[in-house]
């Protein structure tokens, strides 16, 4: 976490404040989302590895889309799934800036499913950020790619069954498999610990690509205690209990420790 | 009548067909003319047939693509039969017979034909592969388009300057052939005169 | 043909690829699909070798999203394709027109619906003039009906594109893609490194003499009366498009009858004017060269001096509509549809123009 500061006028001492990077806004954001854990994840950062100034963001379709107006950063909006493809062209045209995209599991995993893959298969240096809470949560809580196995959504009232929607897709394990991959790792949201954790993994997913190493991927298990029905305790322990069992944490591949390629860790049913 | 032919030339794959189609515009640029040059595209197939248009002209030119050419130069049998008969009435081919019996040649007088050995002639000048250049020196010397040092002049543009002097042995002996047979045939002194020259002029008003 | 300066003998395509090179191209995304194949296999080779950056994409989808980012950093970036692959790039093109984006694209155009076939065609006239993808926009669309045009429209879209903060489109066909034709090229331009400079993503200075508040580059407008006031911005960039009109007359002056056609089209059927003015034939030749904005005005200025209409097209009629609106007043126009798979030479045009000639 970021230094605190000291308010003047105040008697006690400020313990926690907003990052550098984070604009002074309430978010728009349910109670009990992640999504401002993770918006200040990225925020800290920015801060933290100087990177700011020289930073494009990539805004995607979902709830965060609204990225822009959190993150005190240069931003441009993607279409639906199209963020990496985006982000591929403003890191061509400026090879020189930190660029990152920011990804639910929706824009990332379904509709955007041939841009992620690729960006990643080329090492195109940019960072992803992908946000998976298992359902489509702007649009009302419909069917992700991510939902799991008897997970009731609006479209899928009765439960996601394998034999008609097919099974949840692992993002991380996927992306760890491509050859432009030097960074991809899964965190989560659901408790400091956990978050502490998923902050090293995306300050690695950025570093690989300061240090022009390849393509940088978290993905970080993420509630939706609204879409979810559930209070946010609930909706964070159903990440623990249910999420993480079959998403598990951990590196899937860092070229950076071991120099090669496809240090995979866990994994399985 | 302002100077002006249009000309298909087709062949299999390998050919060289686009090669001399390329070579014959670039003459074309030199004389000043206007040109367009369109090959036939589409799936990519090695062995299949290649060919493409040339039009050479001293106004603007409006398609680069024609139905019915005023000219053709035949590499091989299914070129013959796909475009004979779209040449125009009075249009002249060129045709390879080393490889297209002269027997499928249209009788009748509606169009006029020269026979070059090429293959037979390429092997003469001493390289197998350059039966295209013959066939352009025949075509050229048969027309009078062009003049034949223009083409010489421009083989360096589309080959290696190592192969430039076989090439214009080439185009001789394809032009001498041609000249030799349109001397020798039963034709209308118009026609002799186009054939050394300059173009083929107005075609459909000149007939055997 | 004057000849002072070196010619090159290109294709259409090769001429765009070159044109782009000189105009300060510096990014190009791009997917196969025929006939355009030439523009993205010069650029592998010829803008990597200037310092440029080339992609080949995963689709044409991806590809116009790699130039949105591009353009949103204010740099000359380009891709093409030919008609299926433009319906892909319609979802990158419409926000890039709703998010002020500049790029150039060119669509050489093939037989459609569906995947049709590679042959020339001009299918794509509504889909290039109305915008074509969702929402309420347009984009400046440029026609070549030669290599050496397809060179220079290329050569000035990018300047059009920056000057407007829009997409441009060339539309081109199989024949201009295809067909080699001698070029003049020009000078290279030099872009000047600051294009762009008070609205691209470049990241934002916190402190210092260049410090400023971050920027967003966004097609999304949600508060009460944002999204009307965008469009009515970018009509009121349209519209100042009007003076950017352009077309090419031939023997109009003293027409009864002027045919209007554009692109390859429109080269034919002056070779088909020229033929029967030969004869006698009071006719003449209208080609607008650019699309969109339609030479509307110039259409009706001919239309009040009682001349009458005949749109050629390689189509079933979509300029015709536009031909119409035009002269509405004064005149109607006739239509000789070009069907999918012909490859018409000026002698097809002349007996439609005779018929026209001679209707009342």
């Amino acid at each position: 976490m970021s230094m605190p500061t000291k308010d003047a006028s105040a008697s006690e001492e400020l313990v926690f404040a907003r990052p550098a990077s984070m604009v002074d806004r309430a978010t728009h954001y349910c109670p009990g989302c992640h999504h401002g854990i993770a918006h200040r994840l990225v925020a800290e950062l920015l801060d933290e590895l100087e990177l700011v100034e020289k930073t494009i963001a990539v805004a995607s379709i979902g709830c965060s889309v609204f990225l822009y107006n959190y993150i005190d950063a240069d931003s441009v909006e993607s279409p639906h799934g199209r963020a990496p493809a985006v982000a591929t062209g403003v890191k061509r045209a400026r090879p020189d800036k930190f660029v990152f995209t920011y990804q639910g599991d929706g824009d990332l995993a379904s509709i955007g499913m041939a841009e992620i893959m690729h960006a990643a298969n080329r090492g195109e240096r940019i960072s992803v950020v992908f946000v998976n809470n298992t359902v489509y949560g702007m649009t009302g809580g419909q069917m992700a790619p991510t939902t799991l196995l008897g997970q009731k959504t609006t479209t899928c009232p009765v439960g996601r069954c394998k034999d008609r929607e097919g099974s949840p897709i692992r993002m991380a394990e996927l992306i760890a498999q491509l050859g432009g991959t030097a960074f991809c790792a899964r965190g989560s949201l659901d408790s400091v610990k956990d978050i502490r954790q998923a902050k090293k993994y995306m300050r690695q997913a950025f570093e690989v690509q300061t240090k022009g190493l390849g393509f940088g991927f978290v993905e970080l298990l993420s509630g939706c205690p609204t879409n979810w029905r559930m209070t946010p305790v609930a909706a964070n322990k159903r990440i623990t209990d249910e999420m993480i069992p079959y998403f598990p944490l951990g590196v899937y591949r860092d070229v950076a420790a071991d120099g090669t390629c496809g240090s995979t860790v866990a994994g399985g049913e | 009548m302002k100077r002006y032919i249009d000309v298909i030339m087709a062949g299999f794959g390998g050919q060289g067909v686009l090669l001399i189609g390329n070579l014959l515009a670039y003459a074309g640029m030199r004389e000043k003319l206007n040109v367009t040059y369109i090959p036939v595209y589409g799936v990519e197939m090695r062995g299949g047939t290649a060919n493409c248009t040339v039009v050479l002209s001293e106004e603007e030119i409006g398609s680069p693509i024609i139905n019915a050419p005023k000219s053709l130069i035949i590499m091989n049998r299914p070129s013959l039969d796909k475009f004979q008969p779209k040449l125009a009435d009075g249009g002249i081919q060129i045709i390879n017979a080393s490889l297209v019996d002269p027997e499928l040649v249209e009788k009748g007088g509606r169009i006029r034909t020269v026979l070059v050995p090429a293959n037979e002639l390429a092997d003469q000048v001493g390289n197998a592969r350059a039966v295209n250049t013959v066939m352009l020196g025949a075509y050229v010397a048969a027309t009078g388009m062009v003049k034949l040092e223009t083409v010489e002049g421009c083989l360096s543009s589309v080959m290696p300057a190592k192969i430039v002097p076989l090439n214009i042995a080439a185009l001789r002996a394809g032009a001498e052939h041609a000249l030799k047979q349109l001397a020798d045939a039963p034709v209308s002194v118009a026609m002799k005169n186009a054939a050394k020259k300059i173009a083929v002029k107005k075609p459909a008003a000149k007939k055997k | 043909m004057a000849d002072k300066m070196e010619k090159l003998f290109v294709k259409g395509n090769e001429a765009i690829a070159m044109g782009a090179l000189a105009a300060g191209c510096r990014c190009f995304f791009g997917y196969p699909i025929t006939p355009q194949n030439d523009i993205p296999e010069f650029m592998s080779k010829h803008l990597v070798e200037a310092g440029g950056e080339f992609v080949q994409a995963e689709s044409e989808v991806a590809a116009a999203n790699m130039l949105l980012g591009a353009g949103a950093c204010g740099v000359r970036a380009m891709t093409s394709s030919s008609s299926p692959g433009m319906s892909l790039k319609q979802e990158a093109i419409s926000y890039m027109a709703g998010s002020e984006i500049p790029a150039v694209i060119v669509n050489m155009n093939r037989g459609g619906p569906g995947l049709g076939d590679i042959g020339p065609s001009q299918g794509d006239y509504f889909q290039s003039t109305r915008g074509g993808g969702h929402g309420d926009y347009r984009l400046l669309v440029l026609a070549p009906s030669s290599a050496q045009e397809a060179y220079d429209m290329t050569y000035d879209a990018f300047d059009l594109a920056f000057g407007s903060k829009n997409p441009v489109l060339i539309l081109g066909d199989a024949i201009i893609g295809q067909m080699k034709e001698p070029i003049v090229p020009r000078a290279p331009k030099v872009v000047d490194p600051e294009e762009g400079g008070d609205w691209r993503l470049i990241g934002a200075s916190k402190s210092g003499a260049g410090k400023r508040e971050h920027r967003i580059i966004k097609s999304l407008f949600l508060m009460d009366g944002e999204l009307a006031g965008q469009n009515m911005k970018l009509q009121a960039k349209y519209d100042a498009w009007k003076k950017l009109v352009d077309f090419e007359t031939f023997e109009v002056k003293d027409a009864d009858l002027v045919v209007v056609a554009y692109g390859s089209i429109g080269r034919i059927a002056k070779n088909a004017v020229r033929a029967l003015r030969a004869k006698g034939k009071k006719v003449g030749l209208f080609r607008p060269k650019t699309l969109y904005p339609f030479p509307e005005k110039a259409l009706e200025k001919l239309a009040k001096e009682g001349k009458r209409f005949l749109t050629i097209e390689h189509n079933l009629g979509q300029m015709v509509e536009d031909v119409r609106l035009s002269v509405r007043k004064y005149a109607d126009s006739d239509l000789f549809c070009v069907y999918p798979g012909n490859m018409p030479s000026p002698d097809d045009f002349e007996a439609p123009i005779l018929r026209a000639l001679g209707r009342k």
